[in-house]
């Protein structure tokens, strides 16, 4: 009875320890599965016109989202000048001059703010800045992806600055150093590797949204001069055209995906290089 | 060690008072303390603004509609009636769908990861898995739209009422007309998009889990599974539930993949295979069609809805996963 029981234990033993390995490589495999299908429906349907070119008109094949890619990058522009700086200075005070009490409360509301779903920061900026003016913007789809870049950056900043040791700190200030040429002088230059690593991802999040943009950047199949019309962006096109009945529409929507998967990948990547130097240094 | 820097400076100033402060305020000290407070500041005045105009902008819908909101079941554009019963169904229904199929698979590879893998193995995959965190939503939704929903429509769908539609009480879930676009699609492309999540914050937990735990119940006799799953799982629990909260709120807050193969139809339907929509789904559908200052106000109720249940699911993922960091649950 009992060689039967230890038949069993071990049997089951293996068994669940071998399903645990299958879920770990199925999972990756989905990863190789998306990579695979993304480069090989996008890469078929990339072109040069997709650079170069705005799109056609409804009905015409052809033509490309020149319009959009300028247009995530402006859209990143404003969110990195909006939220960057706040990012950066409020994370300087969590781990730098903050209290108790206040410190915490600005933490546990940084991370409610990280957790609000992003479309619900969109009717934010919309309730913010189209509201006001009647009319949608690529201002108002900045405001929108520069609060959700905030928290992130706070939160990888405060993360480094604590990582530098205290007695640096503390050699800087038995120089004679104030505290704020102390940590401008010796913390941050020390953090820096870590707190551009954060800021690279928060941007890199914050590129492929596309709900915020839905009603604050809207989208345009024209050039989009300045900053108070609406304007065209990589995520918000793959979804327009993905949702089409068009198949040349599908076709570029693949080709955006790829372009936009490889740009978060890059960065990711980039970031993750930046972090691995600036560590061993 | 900024507790050990803070002491240092207020030991720094030779006598208290307003010589002192003039002092440290030549310095600018004070002056970096209030610039970065301020910024501090920003982002308590930014939260308290985003609850305010959602409050403040939903008030024509709550004045109207009252409690009734939440139990209507009509969604009328037309004759400016609506309710928010179905989205709310659809988000529960296609979140349940997600967590069922993630847990289990997530649970399982970061069982792989943190218990049976070398570690260089183990970190290799958990980067990878990371970087699947990092592909944008609107992207699994691209993916959806042409691969999931065919799938779904040519072989899955079919297949499931065949088969398990044919069993009495969960049959019901599966019978009816299918389009491939559905809750239960909807689920599956939310249910690999949470995966990433669920194992790479139970992975994180697993490993803190101390080693005389394990080494203690093999000395006992158990093998290798039987100290994974009723020594170092039940002592990670805690953690373990945070993560799928984390989960569960990005999955109920998630729009751009699930608005893609959701089929977007205001309606409460047994069948898991019948087409529906999510609070979510339903803003970035209707928010820039929205005709009428209560339609509008209506969509902008259902936000507040939405950003109250993550605020609620976020607080306890948080309370969770610190409280297993800080000294392991018990196990039971």
């Amino acid at each position: 009875m009992s060689a039967l029981r230890m038949i069993w234990r071990k049997s089951l033993n293996y068994v669940m320890l071998t399903l645990t390995g299958v879920a770990a490589f199925a999972v990756v495999s989905v990863l190789f599965l998306i990579l695979g299908y993304l480069i090989w429906n996008g890469g078929t349907s990339l072109s040069l016109n997709f650079f170069t070119q705005l799109p056609k008109p409804v009905g015409e094949t052809g033509g490309g989202m020149a319009n959009a890619i300028v247009g995530s990058l402006k859209l990143l522009f404003l969110a990195a000048i909006m939220g960057l700086p706040v990012g950066l200075l409020a994370g300087v005070y969590l781990a730098e001059f903050g209290g108790k009490t206040f410190s915490f409360v600005v933490r546990y509301t940084t991370d409610l703010l990280n957790g609000v779903p992003s479309i619900v920061i969109g009717i934010f900026a919309y309730s913010l800045v189209v509201l006001p003016v009647k009319h949608f913007s690529a201002l108002a789809g900045g405001v929108a992806l520069g609060i959700m870049v905030i928290p992130i950056t706070v939160r990888s900043t405060e993360e480094f600055l604590r990582a530098v040791p205290g007695n640096m700190r503390e050699a800087a200030m038995a120089l004679g150093a104030s505290r704020w040429k102390t940590i401008a002088t010796v913390v941050l230059p020390a953090a820096s590797g870590g707190i551009l690593t954060g800021m690279l991802l928060a941007l890199a999040r914050v590129a492929g949204e596309t709900a915020p943009l839905l009603f604050t950047a809207f989208g345009n199949r024209f050039w989009s001069q300045g900053w108070g019309q609406p304007i065209a962006s990589l995520p918000v096109m793959i979804y327009t055209y993905a949702v089409a009945p068009y198949d040349d529409w599908h076709r570029q929507a693949w080709a955006a995906g790829l372009i936009l998967l490889g740009l978060v990948f890059v960065s990711n990547l980039g970031a993750r290089f930046i972090l691995a130097r600036s560590k061993a240094v | 060690m900024s507790a050990a820097a803070s002491t240092i400076a207020h030991e720094v100033p030779p006598q208290a008072g307003p010589r002192a402060f003039l002092h440290r305020l030549r310095q600018g000290d004070e002056i970096a303390h209030l610039i970065t407070l301020t910024f501090a500041a920003l982002i308590l005045l930014l939260t308290s603004m985003l609850v305010y105009e959602l409050w403040v902008n939903s008030h024509l819908s709550r004045a109207q509609f009252g409690w009734a909101f939440f139990l209507t079941k009509v969604w009328d554009p037309n004759f400016d009636n609506f309710g928010a019963a179905p989205f709310i169904y659809g988000t529960i229904v296609t979140s349940a769908v997600a967590l069922v199929l993630a847990l289990p698979l997530g649970l399982a590879s970061a069982i792989f990861l943190s218990e049976l893998a070398p570690r260089n193995i183990s970190d290799v995959i958990s980067f990878l898995i990371d970087l699947l965190a990092a592909v944008p939503s609107v992207i699994y939704g691209l993916l959806g739209i042409f691969i999931v929903v065919p799938l779904m429509r040519t072989t899955i769908g079919p297949l499931l009422i065949n088969t398990v539609g044919n069993v009495p009480y969960i049959g019901v879930l599966f019978r009816g007309p299918n389009y491939g676009v559905g809750f239960l699609t909807a689920g599956i492309v939310l249910a690999i998009m949470v995966v990433p999540f669920i194992i790479s914050v139970s992975r994180e937990v697993l490993l803190t889990v101390p080693r005389e735990q394990r080494e203690a119940a093999m000395a006992l006799g158990a093998t290798r599974w039987e100290s994974t799953w009723q020594v170092v799982v039940p002592w990670a629990r805690t953690g373990i539930m945070g993560s799928v909260f984390l989960a569960l709120a990005r999955a109920l807050g998630e729009t751009m993949a699930v608005t893609m193969v959701i089929g977007n139809a205001a309606a409460i339907k047994a069948s898991l295979l019948a087409p529906g929509d999510t609070i979510a789904s339903t803003i970035a559908n209707q928010f820039t069609e929205a005709t009428g200052d209560l339609y509008l106000s209506s969509l902008i109720e259902l936000g507040l809805v939405l950003f109250l249940i993550t605020f609620i699911l976020n607080g306890l993922a948080r309370i969770l996963i610190v409280a297993t960091e800080r000294g392991g649950g018990r196990p039971a």
